[in-house]
């Protein structure tokens, strides 16, 4: 039987790929830095799977790009594919032990070339790589080879392993905050990652249920079947549910959550605002972290006996700083007016420098403290109680997202909303239509500059003073990571994305070395992938998917006789 | 007349134009103190003034190498790559390998100009790949998406390189070795100090930009660069591979920043992940200064930047009594750009009066 | 994902933590100390952590601190009173938000007994209401802020003591040698906008003018700035004859590089701190690094060499900054303190007063450390500085030792 040249082609270009970026992980330092945590205790590390991970996703689209209902045929490509991918391994492990690598490349030291190996000693190391890469490679293989039921059981099996043993730190923290339980599920965890016997019932447990609801589609759920009163029972019961869940959570979480809650609160206040530019009026705005700026710096200045000015309470500083981050928005956005785009992104990138610049600089130094910042902020206070824990600062960040969320929900579906997304879509058009487009865009502008004066406000409080340091560029590529992450114009997406982005960094710390590497790798991977996000809206979906609207049946005109 | 003149301008115009207003007599007061009003005229010396002026022409030189790739992408894509500040750092920053270790074999003083040319030419070899890979890994998917979409593709694509690099490399210090032939300077009608590699810096920016003017301009390759930034439809219809000649676009960008890299290497020889940052901006600036899409616009805004930037704190703030001037200098460069955007998008030597929708 | 078995999990999950928030916390050990005792039972260890920046641009300085206590640990054998050291921290970023947010996992974490920490000083200021609070003792390597350990100062925690110099003693010396040794009367200081660089030439600016000289110019930089031209020339207009750069890399050898290049500074002397003293800097100036001078920490003896054969032993090259030393000594009075304090029960359980503590630390006397012999004051400066002025000579490091000469 003659197989097609092309086909081996795809499976060596695609293992090649998949070495690539496995030697690219490796010298970036994520293999072995990664490598602290195990999955599975004295077994699976987290290093080892990253540094496997694309030569084994890259065999499996191979495969799948071959689409080959030939057994043989398909194990073969998928072990040349592995086969590849293993062979650059030990080629730089070859030539790591060689010549001297890491005078240049930081990462190629003789821990990594020991995990590639797998612990095996040179030169029967080098033959490991190349080995358990077709292992896999042919493991990928089988998988696509399996009917799609068992596929999904496997994946969905293995990817709440995997998420167990990532999480153990988490899962392990909230367990030991109270006995009884701890002791049913601590025997699943070991030191570092999961028992095998941990790991074993949990694929198991998943794999039986991801096996029997295959197919099943979510409309099938219990919860359709039921009489419509009781539909909306249960729906209420979820949120209500979830009300108490969120009420409670610094207390069952402790401190440390508390801390990574109240960052991920601030960065979803901003993430809502930026939502609104970005997301609901097609506005790129690079420069976000300026607002976030001025309303920091507005109570710092305000509120603190250093500056001197005035000595206000939080709460009376808090609406003129509102008011400055707004009046901010409306200036910044009035010259930009004109530009589209690539080059509003620019402006407003220069614009985020620029007020950086001027809070850094000793010209403004006695009105805005210079580098050394200022200290002494109020923190917010009713009657004797002070918001300056953790916890209590977490109600406050909980009480304002739910206003900010209530009020972008409600602009969206308003007239104003429905003004951004015709500005997003065409703006000519939209101008063509009667929309006051200078006005819709100073909204725009106004809006997002004061949910971000709010996130400030919030954060200069917490920290009890504002450094210039903090303001920088890389706040509002956070910021507009997570919208582009849990989708441009969602607003369950800005939680999602915040939860994923600034939540897990803080969770699992070998990520922070590597996070905004992750970042940029998100950003481009959405955009190539899935533009609309992780909770995309629902037009914004069709709008980038290029859906053709559903078929509309040709209308035959009805002549009724007689009337 | 008068009629149509005020349906045109808005009170947002007005607004801004005042501000523009403000600040230009602001410099204009500056600029007549440092000359003219003591004591500022005192303070700093002819020599200190040519000092400055020629710093900023080496800087402009590095600015409009970088430039070029800025431009001749716009001009083909419609798009700011907003990775090319990536693109300029990775060639110098793994060169700078290979010039340590030229320079503890001793060839650095032995062959400095072969030295020289040998880590230039890595130096474009690293960012041109780069610029070709982010092109077909990046860009070429996207081109039909809407406009947002490639932009944030640049971001991320941006910071993952920075921080790829600094993985690979390490967030350790890297200085380029001193070449000891370029060591000293040259003394013009006794007012003029050269040094050595000022003059290197601007004589090559210079040799560049005319081959590549050269090329864009006189070659057939560069005949079919400039129909494809008119129309790629068009172009295709006339039988040009739009793939390739966008493929050695960004080839041509790369290059000029790898050149660029080895550069600004030799004035300021300390190279890290972040290096790309600041001066991409800038060249970016000087690129809409120019006129965007325009090779002699990117040469003429890149020396007008670079010469007023390293000018400015000194002729301008310091008069006007700003403590530290020195701080806000990269603040001179944003403000021209945002001016430059409001007020005159096509910039110098771009097209006037064509409603720019920018 | 299923449905049905998201459910299910989530109402486990969802019952779970209402029982969590009902249930009861961990009851407290009842001891008589102020603050409360941390027990640690037969085999469990003793929690020291460390608060410093190990990732990022300034990880050098976190890293190093932290390699020095490797090798203390390494020194008392891996244990204190028989139990276990277990060592372990959290990166502080070198920032206000980020010490804040290390901080806070650190105090959420009730087994630590002491934290070395923080690298810089903005984290202290924010971090160390949380950490004293929290109730261990914090000792700083190399925070070396003023207002951290000043009587009366708001920044001045319970609980937090340093073995770093404080600045106005390093300040005041360089001033002194600029004047007295070098014969400058006029001088001209660069700060990078970093707290540490600005109080650096502050103090030495202050001292400076006391002594009778003339200050021609205090200008700043931005610490990732590589064209230094615009501030070199502002500078140059005051002919000052010294310039004053307590500051970092990259800025620390571009002005060297830069300087000798501008008009009017081409014989300008150049003196720095102990941020340049890193064998980076000189590989960065290349030649121009001949005569640049440096104060830092004057760090000798024969401990502390057997220190650095030990250093360089078990990590590979040399200690990069100064700050190893003070890491050092700083886990070593911890010990000291836990050794003195700690009350030992008949089944081997350890119980450690936290309040003891602290004030067993707050009375170090005489005690030999390897920058010298420490003793604390009442609100937490144990250092014993003695400031050495070192010169730097053309790919020579470290820099040799000008003042006091021994």
């Amino acid at each position: 039987m003659q197989t097609k040249p092309s086909d081996w082609k795809i499976s060596l270009q695609f293992g090649a790929i998949g070495g690539a970026v496995s030697i690219l992980l490796s010298l970036v330092g994520m293999v072995v830095a990664f490598d602290q945590r195990y999955i599975i205790a004295n077994g699976l590390t987290f290093g080892q799977i990253t540094l496997f991970a694309p030569v084994v996703l890259t065999s499996y689209l191979a495969i799948k790009k071959i689409g080959s209902p030939l057994k043989g045929r398909t194990i073969s490509w998928g072990a040349a594919a592995g086969a590849i991918g293993g062979t650059l391994l030990a080629i730089l492990v070859a030539l790591g032990n060689l010549i001297n690598l890491r005078a240049m490349f930081i990462n190629a030291t003789p821990e990594l070339y020991n995990i590639i190996t797998l612990g095996v000693p040179l030169p029967m190391g080098l033959i490991v790589p190349i080995v358990s890469c077709t292992i896999l490679g042919v493991a990928m293989a089988g998988l696509y080879l399996l009917s799609p039921r068992w596929r999904s059981t496997i994946l969905q099996a293995s990817a709440w392993v995997f998420l167990f043993g990532l999480l153990r730190d988490l899962i392990m923290t909230v367990l030991a905050r109270w006995g009884a339980f701890s002791s049913i599920i601590s025997w699943m965890f070991a030191l570092n990652g999961m028992t095998i016997l941990g790991a074993f019932l949990l694929f198991a447990f998943v794999g039986f249920f991801a096996y029997r609801n295959y197919g099943r589609k979510s409309n099938d759920s219990w919860v359709n079947k039921l009489p419509p009163r009781q539909q909306k029972a249960v729906r209420w019961g979820t949120i209500f549910a979830i009300v108490i869940v969120a009420l409670l959570l610094p207390r069952i979480l402790g401190i440390f959550f508390s801390e990574i809650l109240d960052n991920v609160g601030i960065y979803i206040l901003m993430g809502l605002g930026l939502n609104i530019v970005v997301g609901f009026a097609g506005l790129l705005d690079l420069g976000y972290v300026a607002f976030y700026a001025i309303g920091a710096y507005s109570i710092a200045v305000l509120t603190s006996p250093e500056i001197g000015f005035a000595h206000l309470t939080f709460w009376q500083a808090l609406p003129i700083a509102l008011i400055m981050a707004v009046l901010a928005g409306v200036i910044l956005g009035l010259p930009v007016l004109r530009l589209r785009g690539d080059y509003l992104a620019i402006v407003t990138l220069g614009f985020g420098e620029i007020i950086r610049l001027l809070a850094l600089s000793d010209w403004l130094r006695p009105f805005l403290g210079g580098t050394q910042g200022i200290q002494q902020i109020a923190q917010p206070q009713i009657g004797n109680f002070v918001f300056n824990t953790q916890e209590s600062l977490y109600y406050l960040i909980l009480l304002f997202i739910a206003i900010a969320g209530f009020v972008a929900w409600r602009l969206k579906d308003s007239h104003v909303g429905r003004s951004w997304m015709a500005l997003r879509e065409d703006e000519d058009v939209a101008q063509a239509m009667g929309i006051n487009t200078v006005l819709t865009k100073l909204l725009a502008f106004g809006t997002g500059a004061f949910f971000s004066g709010l996130a400030g406000t919030l954060f200069a409080a917490k920290l009890g003073s504002s450094y210039p340091s903090s303001f920088n560029f890389f706040v509002s590529i956070n910021v507009l990571s997570l919208i582009i992450v849990g989708g441009m114009g969602s607003i369950p997406g800005v939680f999602v994305g915040a939860l994923v982005l600034i939540g897990a960094p803080e969770v699992l710390r070998e990520f922070s070395d590597f996070r905004f590497l992750f970042y940029g790798a998100v950003l481009v991977t959405m955009m190539l992938f899935r533009p609309e996000g992780l909770w995309p809206e629902a037009r914004r979906k069709l709008e980038l998917h290029d859906e053709a609207p559903p078929e509309t049946e040709p209308q035959t005109a009805v002549i009724t006789p007689g009337v | 007349m008068l009629r149509t003149w005020r349906q045109r301008v808005t009170l947002t115009d007005l607004f801004v134009w005042s501000i523009g207003i403000f600040i230009g007599i602001m410099l204009i007061v500056g600029f007549y103190r440092a000359f003219f009003v003591p004591p500022y005229n005192a303070k700093y010396s002819y020599y200190t003034w040519a000092d400055l002026i020629v710093k900023g022409l080496a800087l402009g030189g590095v600015y409009a190498l970088i430039a070029m790739g800025y431009t001749l992408v716009y001009g083909i894509l419609r798009m700011i790559n907003f990775a090319h500040s990536e693109v300029f750092m990775s060639g110098p920053f793994t060169a700078v390998f290979l010039a340590n270790w030229l320079a503890k074999a001793g060839y650095y003083e032995k062959y400095p100009f072969l030295c020289l040319i040998l880590v230039a030419l890595l130096s474009m070899a690293v960012s041109m790949t780069i610029a070709i890979l982010l092109e077909r890994i990046a860009y070429r998917p996207l081109r039909t998406a809407p406009r947002l979409v490639p932009l944030i593709t640049a971001i991320g694509a941006s910071f993952f390189l920075i921080y790829t690099f600094r993985g690979l490399y390490g967030s350790g210090m890297f200085a380029y070795p001193s070449i000891p032939a370029l060591d000293g300077s040259w003394t013009l009608f006794g007012v003029f100090e050269l040094y050595k590699t000022q003059v290197v810096v601007i004589a090559f920016a210079v040799i560049m930009m005319m081959i590549l003017f050269y090329i864009v301009q006189k070659t057939k390759i560069g005949k079919a660069m400039r129909a494809v930034s008119e129309d790629k439809e068009a172009a295709a219809l006339m039988g040009i591979d739009v793939d390739r000649i966008i493929v050695f676009t960004f080839a041509l960008g790369g290059i000029s920043a790898g050149a660029a890299g080895v550069l600004y290497a030799l004035q300021f020889p300390i190279v890290n992940a972040f290096m790309g940052f600041v001066p991409g901006l800038k060249a970016f600036t000087a690129a809409v200064l120019g006129g965007i899409g325009s090779v002699p616009g990117a040469f003429l805004g890149a020396m007008i930047l670079g010469v007023l930037e390293s000018l400015g704190p000194n002729l301008f703030l310091d008069p006007l009594n700003i403590p530290n001037p020195a701080q806000l200098k990269d603040g001179i460069a944003f403000l021209i750009l945002v001016f430059i955007l409001i007020f005159r998008p096509s910039g110098i030597l771009g097209e006037r009066g064509t409603q720019t929708k920018v | 994902m299923s449905k049905r078995l998201f459910a299910i999990v989530s109402v486990l999950v969802l019952a779970s933590f209402i029982l969590a928030a009902c249930g009861p916390s961990t009851p407290a050990y009842t001891c008589t100390d102020k603050i409360g005792c941390v027990t640690i039972k037969p085999g469990e260890p003793v929690h020291i952590a460390y608060g410093l920046v190990v990732a990022g641009p300034n990880e050098t300085l976190g890293i190093d601190s932290r390699n020095g206590i490797e090798i203390a640990i390494a020194d008392a054998g891996g244990k204190i009173l028989g139990h276990d050291i277990k060592f372990d921290g959290q990166d502080t970023g070198c920032s206000a938000e980020t010490g804040q947010a290390a901080a806070t996992k650190l105090a959420a974490d009730p087994t630590i007994i002491g934290v070395v920490g923080t690298s810089c000083s903005s984290e202290a200021r924010v971090g160390m209401p949380l950490m004293s609070k929290a109730g261990f003792v914090v000792v700083s390597p190399s925070n070396t802020a003023v207002d951290l350990t000043e009587a009366g100062n708001a920044n001045n925690y319970p609980g937090y003591l340093r073995t770093a110099h404080n600045d106005k003693v390093q300040g005041a010396k360089a001033a002194e040698y600029a004047y007295n040794v070098l014969g400058i009367r006029k001088a001209a200081t660069i700060n990078d906008g970093s707290i540490y660089a600005d109080g650096l030439q502050k103090v030495f600016a202050e001292n400076f003018k006391k002594l009778g000289g003339t200050i021609t110019a205090q200008s700043a930089v931005d610490p990732n700035q590589t064209d230094m031209s615009s501030v070199l020339a502002d500078i140059a207009a005051g002919s000052p004859e010294l310039i004053y750069l307590p500051i970092f890399q990259p800025a620390g050898p571009f002005i060297i590089l830069q300087a000798p290049k501008t008009p009017g500074l081409e014989t300008v002397k150049l003196m720095g701190a102990d941020g340049l003293f890193s064998p980076d800097v000189v590989t960065a100036a290349g030649d121009s690094i001949e005569g640049f001078k440096v104060s830092s920490p004057l760090v000798t003896g024969a401990a502390y060499d057997a220190f650095v054969q030990k250093y360089t032993t078990k990590f590979g090259k040399a200690p990069i900054s100064i700050f190893h030393a003070h890491a050092y000594d700083a886990f070593n009075m911890i010990k000291a303190g836990i050794e003195k304090v700690a009350v030992q029960q008949a089944d081997g359980t350890l119980i450690i007063p936290r309040q003891a503590l602290r004030d067993a630390l707050y009375a170090t006397k005489d005690f030999q450390g390897l920058t010298g012999v420490l003793g604390c004051t009442p609100t937490g400066d144990c250092a014993n500085p003695v400031i050495g002025i070192y010169e730097y000579h053309k790919g020579q490091y470290p820099p040799t030792l000008i003042f006091p000469t021994q």
